[in-house]
């Protein structure tokens, strides 16, 4: 083939128009300035659902297009439309609060889109090269997001200490993709995989080390133990619907990157790298369950909850079989749908002057807001894990996987890690209808908050009556991946 | 007729119906409370007559499962499916007879939230009855897990002082047994490629797996039942629940950890029953003697029943153990009348606990001259508790005592000795509160029973004496299940004898 011909382009339709409209979004901005800022909102809402829709109309199957850097595969889609659901709801749920917050700058939702093209593109690398760009878009666009409120000392604490942390771990992915590049003299994932599937090839150490840091930039965007210190203060800092919005999107895109990386290029060294997942996933359950029980703010009791379940994700990933690449797909769908529940919920909690992020404002919400503290507790419940709630069958499908690859050590664990955990969850129901109760929170909830809460809300609650579309889209996304 | 309406989902789902229409009352708070008891006074009433007619239509020849409902659900491995035979039967009928009970003993007694109270109970009655319904191993988990949820806020939000510590307890410890049986089930799963309860039970487990799972069971069923050393939870979450909520966790909750070992543990895992059956005998006994001896030291009513409640599920567990047909039965038997018994104990102590509100033994006496009614509706409750004969609990005992004798004399004669000890702590409480002269002078004013607690303790008292002259109906229902149950237990055992053999 000629190596000047435009490549196909059609594959990669969602990602080339997300980028189009991220720009007239920003021409948009840019000429009608901050006053612009709500339309540009719903804009990039629009933009985002036509993404989705494109997405969905896709090519089935596998294609590769761009000289083999980008794939468009079943896992990639389903992935990608999570990502695109949480970017979404995310932009939904930040709309009251940049009102209040005097946060109305026209950068924001453009940032947001900038940020989901990044996770669009890494969730379809199919080369290091591909991966570093798609990591490094979404990681500069949210570094800027999360120093959104540049006045406040917080924020832009939050925002630095994610740039230095984020460079740091984005140089030791680069610094192992050049060793990977180094010793198998390619990039490309197809070409990894051949070269370390050759018999011997498994001894050079070179690759391993390079695979190694890879596992460590990689684990270090996922949030995963001992990668997490920069979590809580993010989350803490940032203004809280961005820390919705990286609860979510990153979170799914970069687990996404994780499964590709190690069971496309590096399946064949899937005895090396299981061992550091079931190491890391262990350490994330556990710290994540047992450092949260102490935390008061509620944005950094939630950075603990995430990362004890990117612990439980990696479950998914130790297992390595596509059963647990199904689990781990599950287990992230329902985590979109909790989260951004839990998220909405929290910006709710505004009163008089602003909002409030003390667990124990919390206190008698079951008085002051029935409705508000019955759909916290499905949230809760769900994601302790207790059944019939979604958040249980996340869980059975990952300890499903980990079950049939015989990791009997990594599930006991992690049911333990779940128990602990469900104490801090639980509390907060406690909270809510065991406590006397504070002032209540500003009245009425926005509408476009009670939406989503009442939609996640019923998704959580009444997933058990219906749950084989999501397994089947699942497993079919899994199927693409470990053939 | 009744075999082709799909008349167990009716019975587990429509407690749900029930709050469907009470979330949707609107008006004046006192309207909405009186509606929110009435409807669930009504929900529950259809569902006992509903219980009684699958009961009236229940076949007693065969220990099939009856009335099966099967959907797909999840997949085909994972379904829908329901079904009742002779174990499950009566524990169905035992819920639907105790919640409308609980209904009316709440009537007055909780004043705050009754929408959300009566609401919670409802739930709870779908999720116990689906427990005893479900033949799929995950439905049974869903239920069986999702009954945390309700209990724990029904003890955390209605409970006594310490509930925010009771409630806890009881929701940690649950849930750290039943995650154990999560991992143990999706083992079977992941073998047998399907979750299917009569299937698994067809499925013969190697030897050294059926220890770990069992242990696995263990650790969920004995945190439920409980067995003596995770009792610790019960106690405390007796004493700080609503009185309502300690009959459904006596009379309902606790019975899951034995209905397990007979759904589950015995007849899918039989050579790791019969490895670990010393082990039960062993905390049984210890359970059997020593909290009756506890019980004995208590100056907290309720604090005494639970401890009294522990020892007679020591019973319940030898007996299932002995593996006898008299043994399985008298543990089936003991389960149903504690069920009556220990829910009509509580409700006794929540009867004077309404007018005095204080729970200690000693801040009673008397009682007797000035609500006689009373006196004798705990008398009947407290012998029957002791196993005189005449009640129910006699024929629960004495047939497990019978089963074991034939297995192990030791644990016999141990056994035996609760059934003096629960007499000596039975009758000490009994003679505290009742007898005796009236010494304090706020027990002056106590009124007697009201109509509304007639009606509450009159169907239980009728049940206990009538079971315990004629339990033919009960036993009847097992009998079929249960040497079907003793029958594929013991072929399983013989199986890889003979083929060693060979």
């Amino acid at each position: 083939m000629d190596p000047h011909a435009l490549p196909a382009l059609l594959p990669a339709l969602p990602e080339l128009w997300l980028c189009g409209a991220a720009l007239a979004l920003l021409m948009i901005g840019v000429f009608g300035g901050d006053r612009s800022t709500r339309p540009l909102c719903y804009l990039a809402i629009a933009a985002l659902l036509v993404t989705f829709v494109l997405l969905l109309l896709g090519p089935e199957g596998r294609t590769v297009t761009f000289s083999g850097m980008f794939v468009v595969d079943p896992f990639g889609v389903f992935t990608k439309g999570l990502v695109l659901i949480g970017a979404m709801l995310a932009i939904v749920l930040s709309l009251g609060y940049i009102r209040h917050e005097g946060m109305e700058r026209f950068e924001f939702p453009v940032l947001i889109v900038l940020a989901t093209v990044g996770m669009l593109l890494m969730i379809s690398a199919n080369d290091l090269i591909a991966l570093y760009l798609g990591l490094e878009m979404q990681s500069l666009a949210l570094y800027v997001i999360a120093a959104f409120r540049r006045d406040s000392l917080r924020s832009t604490e939050a925002g630095l200490k994610y740039f230095v942390l984020g460079a740091l771990a984005s140089g030791m992915l680069l610094y192992g993709a050049s060793l990977v590049y180094g010793f198998t003299g390619t990039t490309s994932f197809e070409d990894i995989a051949r070269a370390v599937s050759v018999p011997g090839a498994t001894d050079a150490l070179g690759t391993l080390v390079g695979l190694v840091f890879i596992l460590a930039g990689l684990a270090f965007k996922v949030s995963a133990v001992p990668f997490h210190m920069w979590t809580p203060d993010v989350y803490e800092g940032a203004p809280t619907p961005v820390t919705a919005l990286f609860a979510v999107a990153p979170k799914v895109a970069a687990i996404g990157l994780f499964l590709r990386v190690m069971l496309e290029p590096f399946a064949a060294l899937a005895g090396d790298w299981q061992q550091v997942i079931v190491v890391i996933s262990i350490a994330s359950m556990v710290l994540g369950a047992l450092a949260a029980i102490r935390q008061t703010s509620i944005k950094r009791l939630m950075a603990y909850s995430s990362i004890g379940h990117m612990g439980y994700a990696l479950i998914g990933l130790a297992a390595g079989s596509a059963e647990g690449v199904r689990g781990v797909l599950i287990y992230l769908a329902i985590y979109v749908v909790m989260n951004v529940g839990t998220f909405a919920v929290i910006l709710c909690m505004r009163r008089g002057q602003g909002m409030v992020e003390d667990i124990t404002e919390l206190a008698g919400l079951s008085r002051t807001h029935p409705m508000l503290a019955l759909a916290m507790t499905v949230f809760m419940f769900s994601l302790a894990g207790v059944p019939p709630l979604a958040g249980f069958f996340g869980k059975l499908y990952v300890f499903m996987a980990a079950i049939h690859a015989e990791l009997y050590g990594l599930a006991v664990v992690g049911v333990v890690a779940s128990v602990v955990g469900a104490y801090y969850y639980v509390r907060i129901v406690k909270l809510m209808y065991f406590d006397a109760p504070t002032d209540a929170f500003e009245r009425p909830i926005r509408g476009e908050m009670a939406a989503v809460l009442v939609a996640t809300g019923v998704l959580t609650a009444l997933f058990f009556v219906y749950p084989a579309p999501l397994l089947a889209g699942a497993a079919t996304a899994a199927a693409a991946l470990v053939p | 007729m009744l075999s082709e309406w799909p008349i167990l989902s009716l019975i587990v789902f429509l407690p749900l119906v029930g709050v469907g229409f009470i979330l949707v009352t609107r008006g004046e708070a006192a309207v909405v409370a009186r509606n929110a008891r009435y409807l669930a006074l009504w929900t529950s009433a259809i569902n006992l007559v509903l219980a009684l007619l699958l009961w009236g239509s229940f076949d007693t020849g065969t220990a099939d499962f009856q009335f099966v409902e099967r959907a797909p659900w999840i997949d085909d491995s994972i379904a829908y499916h329901m079904g009742v035979d002779g174990i499950s039967l009566l524990f169905v009928v035992l819920t639907a007879f105790l919640t409308p009970l609980c209904v009316l003993a709440s009537w007055d007694a909780i004043q705050e939230r009754v929408k959300e109270y009566m609401i919670a109970f409802l739930v709870m009655e779908t999720t116990m009855i689906g427990v005893f319904c479900a033949l799929d191993f995950v439905v049974f988990y869903l239920f069986f897990e999702a009954g945390l949820i309700p209990m724990f806020l029904i003890i955390g939000i209605w409970g006594g002082p310490r509930r925010i510590y009771a409630t806890f307890k009881f929701f940690l410890y649950t849930l750290l047994g039943s995650v154990l049986l999560l991992l143990a089930l999706i083992y079977m799963y992941d073998a047998v490629g399907t979750t299917d309860v009569p299937t698994l039970m067809r499925h013969g487990f190697d030897a050294g797996v059926q220890n770990w799972l069992w242990l696995a069971f263990l650790a969920s069923f004995a945190v439920k039942l409980p067995m003596w050393p995770v009792h610790t939870w019960l106690p405390d979450a007796h004493v700080e629940a609503p009185t309502a909520g300690s009959v459904i966790l006596a009379g309902v909750l606790l019975k899951m950890g034995g209905y397990g070992f007979l759904r589950f543990s015995i007849p899918m895992l039989p050579d790791a029953t019969a490895y670990f059956t010393p082990l039960i005998f062993g905390l049984s006994v210890v359970a059997v003697v020593y909290t009756s001896l506890v019980a004995l030291m208590q100056e907290d009513m309720k604090k005494l029943i639970a401890y009294s409640s522990v020892a007679h599920m020591g019973f319940v567990t030898i007996g299932l153990f002995t593996l006898t047909p008299q043994g399985i039965e008298g543990g089936i038997m003991q389960m149903f009348s504690h069920g009556l018994v220990s829910a009509a104990l509580f409700l006794c102590v929540g009867v004077v606990y309404d007018r005095m509100h204080t729970r200690l033994i000693a801040d009673y006496g008397g009682l007797v001259n000035r609500m006689p009614a009373y006196a004798f509706a705990f008398l009947v409750f407290s012998l029957a508790n002791v196993g005189m004969p005449g009640t129910s609990g006699f024929v629960g005992e004495f047939l497990v005592l019978v089963g074991v004798f034939q297995v192990n004399t030791w644990v016999a004669v141990l056994a035996t000795t609760g059934v003096v000890l629960s007499a000596a702590y039975a009758l000490w409480l009994y003679r505290k509160v009742v007898f005796g002269v009236i010494t304090r002078t706020e027990l002056r004013g106590m009124l007697d029973m009201n109509r509304r607690e007639m009606a509450v303790f009159a169907p239980l008292i009728a049940t206990v004496i009538f079971f315990g002259f004629y339990p033919k109906p009960l036993l009847d229902v097992m009998h079929a299940s249960v040497a079907n149950l003793i029958a594929q237990h013991q072929a399983a055992l013989v199986a890889p004898a003979t083929m060693a053999e060979r």
